[in-house]
């Protein structure tokens, strides 16, 4: 990681709805190849932020540039340019309930690509490989699903045309314990794999731990920190400090420094 | 995206051995393209190929899969396949698609065509029996609750039932007496253009009246109610389902029945006989204002008329069957919220059979209806 080269940049970002103001004058960066976390408490704006980046929040002002540019002045045509470029895991998958879960990793192939049936089935099979499904899910309807099984599926299809960049929405919310270490597990290895870079909304300290390279955290509107766990746990910030040394931050990092079993 | 950038297959050929080098972007945007021309490829009496991966510039699945692809066709035809160059974050893409090669189907099962439509059509009747018996035993279930709410009048939930009576009553006022009125002034148009050939113009107030009292006006008004609220009932109750919201009433000691599905079932069996009402005055009305600028009919004369041409029971029976019809599509459309299950498309589905369903019934009772007021002469 010598030369970072910034792909996501958030500059000044205000969001305002009614009276009640999320953000303001807040600063974002996304590397290349990095595990970003975002932390914070309940109605600071991480989701708000997530989807302001992803466009479907209007930004009250400010400048968001992705891949170098400001999607402000971007066209209709290079915003769908870029949109092909990123993948999006929503909370519950959001996977599309008519379409079976092969169908619905195809979805992004069949509009933008014209490829054979043949070669997309093939595709959709490596996916559904990829994040660890049994190929037995491919024709399964998203409510014969499992939520862990949603999320998998959804994580496919987000990879479905091989972005850069994933966003995750609280991927391991809902998952027990085993369920999220696993899904955890699958997305470094994921991004190790295909040289991803990830950012992920999370509430999850093991996540944390595990698999984030920089966290970065909202608080007072506008990102407070950004940084390693270790430079967390050095912050004077009250909350910061609740957050990282409550009793769960403290068993989450207990968890990280013991020697892992077998 | 990085231009158009391109991405082909270096095939080079030394007596039995081939060597295969990619080039450029092997990427998912360029996949249909390499699939074609590697779809192509002669491997007809090789011993033995290698992939020659250093002259790539980018890889994804999409890319790794047809590398790999293309390399276990030749493994299958016998041929020694090696893989050279290329950097270890290629080489862990090309293990990890290795690894995902299995092959799954995309849709849930297709048999044979006539087998299906032999299974479909057993499965239709299977269900459309199940729907009869499982409308009767709701029916039932309404009844039960609406007796203990007649005993005990306490439990009713005035708020709820006033709100659906404003909602699937009140607000549908405008369109039905809108439609009434239209379809009353054509039957009058019509019917005074038929019987003029007769020169018994002046039936046509007879006519008007006495279908649009006993017949049209009550049909019409449970159409345009099965079509607005019912499939509003089924809307309503499937999402909340769908959302838990009707189990979550549960574990609090609600009872839906007494929530969601009386409230409705009260509302529509007070509200149909007055928008049946509203609809037959109103088919009057247009009736008989085609008469009068049509025939040159008073309307005194038409109020004479209607005095002669209709008696007690033929307005009597229209409130009979009013309160009976929307006890049917506030029934269904309960019975068809409370069905919905899995996803958002279930929700449509059952809206559609909402309206099908109540619809159906309403008509089929009409049809009792009509043959029981016959036999009773009434």
């Amino acid at each position: 990681m010598s030369e970072r080269e910034v792909i996501i940049a958030v500059r000044d970002l205000r969001n305002q709805f009614g009276p009640q103001v999320i953000h303001d004058h807040l600063d974002l960066d996304i590397y290349r190849g990095e595990v970003l976390g975002i932390v914070g408490g309940s109605g600071t704006g991480k989701s708000v932020l997530l989807r302001s980046i992803l466009g479907i929040n209007k930004p009250r002002s400010g400048r968001i540039e992705i891949f170098g540019k400001a999607r402000s002045d971007m066209t209709p045509d290079e915003e769908r340019a870029v949109e092909r470029r990123w993948g999006v895991l929503f909370q519950d998958g959001a996977l599309f309930s008519s379409l079976t879960v092969a169908q619905n990793i195809q979805v992004a192939l069949k509009e933008h690509l014209h490829m054979p049936q043949k070669l997309m089935d093939e595709i959709a099979a490596v996916k559904i490989g990829l994040v660890g499904l049994p190929p037995e899910a491919g024709p399964k309807f998203p409510s014969e699903l499992s939520g862990g099984m949603r999320k998998r599926a959804g994580l496919a299809r987000a990879l479905a045309l091989d972005p850069e960049i994933v966003f995750l929405d609280e991927p391991t919310a809902g998952l027990d314990p085993i369920g999220a270490s696993a899904f955890d597990e699958l997305i470094k290895n994921l991004q190790a794999t295909l040289g991803l870079t990830v950012f992920m909304v999370t509430h999850d300290l093991d996540s944390l731990y595990a698999i984030c390279d920089r966290i970065a955290v909202l608080a007072e509107k506008k990102v407070l920190v950004t940084g390693s766990i270790d430079e967390m746990m050095t912050q004077d910030h009250p909350w910061i400090r609740e957050y990282f040394h409550g009793p769960r931050g403290r068993a989450a990092m207990a968890a990280k420094s013991a020697p892992p079993k077998s | 995206m990085a231009g158009q950038a391109q991405a082909w297959l270096d095939v080079s050929d030394d007596a039995s051995a081939l060597t295969l080098r990619p080039q450029g972007d092997w990427v998912v945007q360029n996949a249909q393209a390499l699939d074609k021309s590697l779809q192509t490829l002669d491997t007809v009496g090789r011993r033995a190929a290698t992939f020659d991966l250093s002259h790539l510039d980018r890889l994804d699945t999409a890319g790794a899969w047809l590398i790999y692809r293309t390399a276990r066709t030749l493994e299958r035809a016998g041929v020694q396949v090696t893989t050279a160059g290329g950097t270890a974050a290629q080489s862990t893409l090309l293990h990890a698609v290795a690894k995902s090669d299995r092959p799954i189907k995309v849709e849930p099962r297709e048999g044979n065509v006539l087998t299906n439509l032999i299974v479909r059509m057993g499965a239709g009747l299977d269900e459309g029996g199940r729907t009869g018996r499982d409308l009767v035993a709701f029916l039932g279930l309404i009844l039960e609750t609406l007796g203990k709410t007649v005993l005990n009048p306490r439990r009713m939930r005035a708020t709820s039932t006033v709100y659906h009576m404003e909602q699937a009553g009140l607000n549908a006022v405008p369109i039905v007496a809108l439609i009434s009125f239209l379809i009353g002034a054509v039957l009058a148009f019509q019917g005074s253009e038929q019987l003029r050939r007769f020169g018994g113009e002046i039936f046509t107030v007879n006519l008007v009246a006495v279908s649009f009292l006993r017949e049209i006006g009550i049909l019409l008004t449970a159409i345009m109610v099965a079509g607005r609220s019912g499939s509003a009932f089924t809307a309503q109750i499937g999402s909340m389902k769908l959302r838990e919201e009707i189990d979550a009433m549960r574990t609090l000691g609600l009872d839906p029945m007494d929530v969601l599905v009386l409230p409705r079932v009260i509302a529509l069996l007070v509200m149909m006989p007055i928008l049946g009402f509203i609809s037959a005055m109103m088919g009057l009305l247009g009736g008989g204002l085609v008469v009068w600028s049509e025939l040159g009919m008073s309307p005194a004369m038409f109020i004479a008329r209607l005095h002669d041409s209709i008696g007690f029971w033929d307005a009597g029976v229209a409130f009979i069957k009013a309160p009976v019809f929307g006890l049917a599509i506030a029934m269904v459309g309960c019975f068809e919220g409370m069905k919905v299950e899995g996803s958002a498309e279930s929700v449509g589905q059952r809206t559609t059979a909402s309206v099908v369903e109540g619809i159906f019934t309403v008509i089929v009772l009409d049809a009792l209806f009509s043959i029981l007021f016959v036999k009773l002469g009434i």
